[in-house]
């Protein structure tokens, strides 16, 4: 079975048959069907695959995002499902631009509401319609999001006045006296 | 809930008890944590109280955030097992085999048989020691000190047993892409099977204490209530799922590993409340000891290999530069440091996928021959390293608490470009909100415990 | 007594008393955050037992507690609670960091934990380790209840009052920050 013959699958050929022009790609790589997907029909597809009595993915396992700097879009935002009456995992992804929106899946499923919340606090993605948008993982005055690539990773903001010099072991010898 | 109310009280320095008359009613805005004894360290929750009863909660995550994702964009890809031992602390090998499981999908090789019995073994182990842990923190809460005491000595031992496989009680770093670090060592399964006695013992003294008793059962019965559906949708996996009703463990569903080829049953409640959920992590407690008693049957035992000579790694390496190497290598035992027991040749390919684009040689052959040297520079000198195929894999485990999932993506080098936990505990802790509504601030306490809520998951 | 720092037979012995009376009877704050907490649940536990130190009851209130016990990683979002809490704790008190994220950040060397508990708190003893073993985290109390007992009268002075030539202030956004680390390739994975 290659990477990219999906006629074998249910669920990849009815969401083809149904949303056609709207799939950018769909592909089965190491065994998890995956589907990538342009934003705007982003929730009548999640409503579909939650709804439909074929595919009843009634699980939201996790909504994640990876930064592509060099592309455009900047952002894959990565869905995956997991269907508990036929037992399978899809994967759904769309590709976003820095300072887009993405359709919100809150009123889907209601563990949306601290993912998104997550990837907005991450990656700065904002979600159209989510009930309350702020950040969960980082504190509010927190400038930036972490986990795009151009964040670096050792650039602190710290809160608290220090009352000593802090001091990198690995590039100063003289920490001893601290 | 009137949030942004409360936020610009807050920010005009004022203290954590804020009082609010509205409608005629006494709204108190109370801030539980996140230094609290009962938060697990790292919670803050912003109840509306009317008088002791909860009316609405906001729950504030964040103060354990360490990064782990940015961090090991950074780091080869075994150099991220110790970051995966710190994520379920109470359970670290589960998290160390989840992970590289999910790079073995990633690479498609699969583990010799061996090696899958050893982390189901150590799998099942940890699953013990998380449960244990998390009842006795709950029950601990309660008041119910003896019963803390209790579960703390059997884990104690469990942590023993671990030791002498791993090296270290709790943060591991056991697995490696493509196999272990090292065989159980002699004696294992004696003292497994002492300790399983000890700790089937202490089972049955807390059923005993608690599992009866009337202040349990009345603090523990019908609160915290979630019904099956609010509980799917809210993504809940795992012992909170299953005292709901629904019957959903990856270890039956999709099973990965050996799991398959063992015979446990899987504990469902009916209700959803505290009760439930302990019961059930109770009974998983049962059908874990099962499981670990079947892999020590089932185990595929290794030829006894007929050993020529003993040598120490130092004479064994002073023969292989002088190039005096006339007998066969295989045919000698080496006794290696202690720190590396269970990681000779003989047990190497037993618990070692063959592949050596992954996994590094044997130390005899790394100290003997310039090709296994060179193998090893290969794999681990900055640069190099074991190069998986470009693409993107998910790969799910059951976790203690739940599906514990592993999404990596990768570009073809030696780290990966994204990695991203699917910790259950968020979206449990996601779902407190609906458990802890209407209940008393009193019950807040033993809600929370039964969720076990661990730091290192939820926020990674 | 003379006034020149040393008191007389008396004031001496009373001194040792109480300092005797204070190194057992320990009550920690345990500030649990992360995995050490496991540990520190064994070092309380009936193998490792913290009970025989004096040192048993966790008093969950800074104003009746002794010593501050800063269990697990401490990231810039706790910080502020963790100053607040240590104020909070009235003298004397001492501060144990348990494990090596609280002593220096640990190998989360990133964006989120904070170095070391000391650049916000001063810290009596260092427990390293990830997680350290209990009978480290023993003998940390061990060097504890030493440092108490020959503490003498003038305990540890409040540090506003000592000058040192490492407290310099330093606050987010005044002037440049010397907490960026700027390695000049991003991938540092020579340090695991």
């Amino acid at each position: 079975m290659s990477a990219r013959d999906v006629s074998h699958s249910p669920v990849l050929t009815a969401i083809r048959q149904k949303f056609g022009s709207a799939v950018v790609e769909m592909h089965a790589f190491r065994g998890d069907e995956t589907v990538v997907i342009l934003p705007t029909k982003l929730h009548e597809l999640m409503r579909f695959l939650r709804d439909d009595p074929r595919m009843q993915f009634n699980f939201l396992m996790d909504i994640t995002a990876v930064d592509w700097p060099e592309r455009h879009p900047r952002f894959d935002v990565v869905y995956h499902l997991y269907s508990l009456k036929y037992n399978r995992r899809l994967r759904v992804k769309t590709r976003v631009d820095d300072g887009d929106t993405v359709d919100s899946v809150t009123d889907l499923w209601r563990g949306a509401n601290w993912l998104e919340r997550e990837v907005y606090d991450m990656f700065g993605i904002r979600f159209r319609h989510h009930p309350d948008l702020r950040r969960i993982l980082m504190y509010d005055e927190f400038e930036g999001h972490p986990l795009r690539k151009d964040y670096p990773l050792r650039q602190e903001q710290p809160r608290v006045p220090y009352r000593i010099a802090p001091r990198d072991p690995w590039r100063d010898p003289d920490i001893w006296n601290r | 809930m009137a949030r942004s109310r409360y936020l610009e009280q807050m920010t005009r320095e004022r203290d954590d008890v804020i009082v609010w008359e509205e409608d005629g009613k006494t709204h108190l805005f109370l801030n539980m944590g996140p230094s609290h004894p009962a938060m697990h360290g790292i919670i803050k929750i912003i109840l509306e109280l009317d008088g002791e009863y909860v009316v609405d909660a906001d729950i504030e995550i964040g103060y354990l955030h360490r990064a782990f994702e940015k961090t090991c964009e950074y780091k080869t890809w075994n150099q991220v097992i110790p970051y995966t031992d710190r994520l379920n602390y109470v359970s670290p090998l589960i998290n160390n085999v989840a992970y590289v499981m999910t790079v073995e999908k990633l690479l498609g090789i699969e583990v010799p048989r061996r090696a899958q019995y050893i982390r189901v073994l150590m799998s099942e182990i940890s699953r013990l020691t998380d449960h244990l842990t998390c009842i006795g923190a709950a029950l601990m809460e309660l008041g119910a000190m003896t019963a803390f005491l209790y579960m703390i000595k059997a884990r104690e031992w469990l942590w023993e047993l671990i030791e002498m496989v791993c090296g270290a009680r709790l943060t591991t770093s056991y697995t490696r892409v493509g196999g272990l670090k090292a065989d159980l060592p002699d004696g294992f399964a004696p003292a497994c099977r002492e300790r399983l006695r000890g700790v089937r013992q202490v089972l049955k003294e807390i059923h005993g204490m608690i599992t009866g008793n009337r202040i349990f059962l009345d603090r523990m019965r019908d609160v915290g209530v979630i019904d099956a559906d609010t509980a799917i949708s809210y993504g809940f996996t795992g012992p909170c799922l299953r005292a709901c009703g629904v019957p959903f463990d990856l270890r039956k569903d999709q099973p990965y590993l050996v799991y398959d080829e063992l015979d446990f049953d899987v504990p469902i409640g009916e209700v959803g409340d505290n009760l439930d959920r302990y019961l059930v992590r109770m009974e998983e407690m049962e059908q874990s000891i099962r499981i670990i008693a079947q892999c020590l049957e089932r185990i595929p035992e290794e030829e006894p290999v007929v050993m020529a000579q003993e040598f120490r790694a130092w004479e064994l390496d002073d023969i292989g530069r002088t190039g005096r190497l006339s007998f066969d290598p295989d045919r000698v035992r080496v006794r290696l440091a202690n720190t590396l027991e269970g990681a000779e040749a003989m047990h190497w390919d037993h618990i070692n996928v063959p592949d050596r684009t992954v996994v590094l040689p044997p130390r005899e052959e790394t100290y003997t021959t310039i090709e296994s040297l060179m193998n090893h520079f290969k794999l681990i000198m900055n640069g190099h390293g074991i190069r998986p195929p470009a693409g993107e894999v998910y790969h799910a485990e059951e976790g203690a608490n739940g599906e514990l999932g592993f999404y990596i993506v990768s570009t073809g080098e030696d780290h990966p470009y994204r990695i991203r936990v699917r910790g259950p505990c968020f979206a449990l802790t996601s779902g407190l909100v609906e458990m802890i509504r209407g209940h008393t601030v009193a019950d807040i306490v033993p809600i929370f415990g039964s969720i076990n809520m661990i730091g290192g998951e939820l926020e990674r | 007594m003379n006034y020149a720092g040393q008191g007389g037979f008396l004031t001496t012995r009373l001194q040792a008393f109480v300092q005797w009376a204070r190194k057992f009877s320990l009550f920690q704050y345990p500030f649990v955050t992360a995995c050490c907490g496991m540990e520190y649940m064994s070092v309380a536990g009936p193998f490792y037992d913290l009970d025989r130190f004096g040192a048993a009851l966790p008093r969950f209130s800074p104003r009746q507690a002794d010593v501050l016990i800063v269990v697990g990683t401490v990231n810039h979002k706790m910080a502020p609670i963790l100053r607040k809490v240590y104020e909070q704790m009235a003298e004397p008190k001492w501060v144990i960091s348990f494990g090596v994220c609280a002593t220096s950040g640990g190998f989360y060397h990133n964006y989120a934990a904070v170095q070391g508990i000391d650049l916000i708190i001063p810290v009596d003893v260092y427990i390293p380790g990830c997680p350290p073993r209990p009978e480290m985290v023993l003998d940390g109390i061990m060097k504890l209840q030493a440092k108490i007992q020959q503490q003498g009268r003038d305990m540890r002075l409040l540090e506003e009052t000592v000058p040192s030539p490492y407290a310099r202030t330093w606050m987010p956004g005044v002037e440049e920050p010397v907490a960026v680390t700027d390695s000049p390739s991003d991938r540092d994975v020579s340090e695991a």
